[in-house]
């Protein structure tokens, strides 16, 4: 507030924007990084983290992720707290949206599987040996 | 406005991210991507799963970085700083579209387009084409909003030289194209675990 006439004509924003927050951020978001990294190569190695566990933990460092980079890059965490809420509200009703989507595609397949023999059996035979067949059919570029 | 027409982008790209999501769970098997993404620039067929696009990863946040201190310039109203870290910020941008320019070409060498997958299952059956159309599509409508998101850097770039900016006293400007640099960042930082990690 008292700034005001010190720095006349200017907006509403805090002057101070000190750089060490984004270099911190910048590390976070680093360090991150390299954990999923990390974690993806111990998984090809040893198998270790279940499949579904390790997504679970990717899922949750994207979206820490994420919240790094719009509170702090983005600026969001310093606005006022209404414009705040116009964003973060629709943003949680998608992740309702998301799991619904998810959901309906999941049953999908089971249904799928449950009542056409055909498809199932189709996606359990493996491929036949790949024969470079692609190459004089189709030239690189052309659609199918 | 710069937030509410970023939210909409936001949706768009989220439409985009969970059809491939509920399509990937309707299918019985999926090609995996360490299997995929493997090649290095540089290094033939050296198995290397992650470590390219964990570097273009790297190269996106590190321009994000260099954005924010180019806004964080803006506010101290240090017109030559501004222009350091947007040209730094330019140099990251034209990085990692090169480096999508050379996954596409390569992935496009070995076979694979939209319509074509030349990728099998983790389990050796045969796989969709929805693989590949995803993957084009997602990464194209991205690598094209960076494209976007680098002409804008550049004409922020060429009126903060001309010294527009320093005229008026303030670089809103600049802070409005840091936040739709950020949010590319931002969605890359979504479509890196959709398709290369999970």
């Amino acid at each position: 507030m008292e700034n005001i006439q010190a720095t006349a004509g200017s907006h509403h924003h805090e002057p101070e924007f000190s750089t060490k927050p984004i270099w911190r951020t910048f590390w976070i978001l680093l360090i991150i990084t390299l954990i999923e990294l990390v974690l993806a190569f111990v998984h090809l190695y040893t198998h270790f983290p279940p499949k579904l566990m390790l997504n679970g933990l990717y899922l949750i460092l994207t979206c820490t992720k994420a919240f790094y980079i719009i509170a702090e890059f983005m600026h969001l965490r310093h606005e006022i707290k209404n414009l705040i809420m116009t964003i973060a509200l629709p943003a949680l009703i998608f992740v309702w949206f998301i799991i619904a989507f998810l959901w309906d595609g999941g049953s999908f397949k089971d249904l799928r599987n449950t009542y056409d023999r055909h498809h199932l059996e189709q996606s359990k035979t493996p491929a036949p040996k790949p024969v470079e067949e692609h190459e004089p059919a189709n030239k690189p570029g052309s659609p199918e | 406005m710069m937030w509410y027409f970023l939210m909409s982008d936001a949706f768009t790209f989220g439409a985009f991210l969970i059809s491939y999501g509920s399509i990937r769970f309707a299918t019985n098997g999926w090609p995996d991507p360490n299997e995929v993404f493997r090649a290095f620039p540089g290094m033939g067929d050296a198995h290397m799963p992650l470590v390219f696009v964990s570097l273009m990863t790297f190269i996106l946040i590190m321009s994000s970085v260099t954005m924010v201190l180019a806004v964080a310039s803006g506010h101290q109203n240090n017109q030559k700083a501004v222009t350091k870290w947007m040209i730094l910020t330019i140099i990251g941008g034209i990085a990692f579209l090169s480096c999508q320019a050379w996954e596409w070409t390569h992935l496009h060498g070995e076979g694979a387009w939209w319509g074509r997958n030349p990728f099998l299952n983790a389990d050796g059956t045969k796989a969709t084409t929805n693989f590949t159309n995803f993957f084009f599509t997602i990464t194209g409508f991205h690598g094209f909003h960076v494209f976007s998101g680098v002409l804008i850097n550049i004409i922020m770039l060429i009126k903060n030289i001309r010294g527009d900016f320093a005229k008026r006293g303030h670089y809103l400007m600049i802070e409005k194209a840091g936040l739709y640099w950020h949010f590319v960042d931002l969605v890359w930082v979504f479509v890196f675990t959709c398709f290369y990690l999970l």
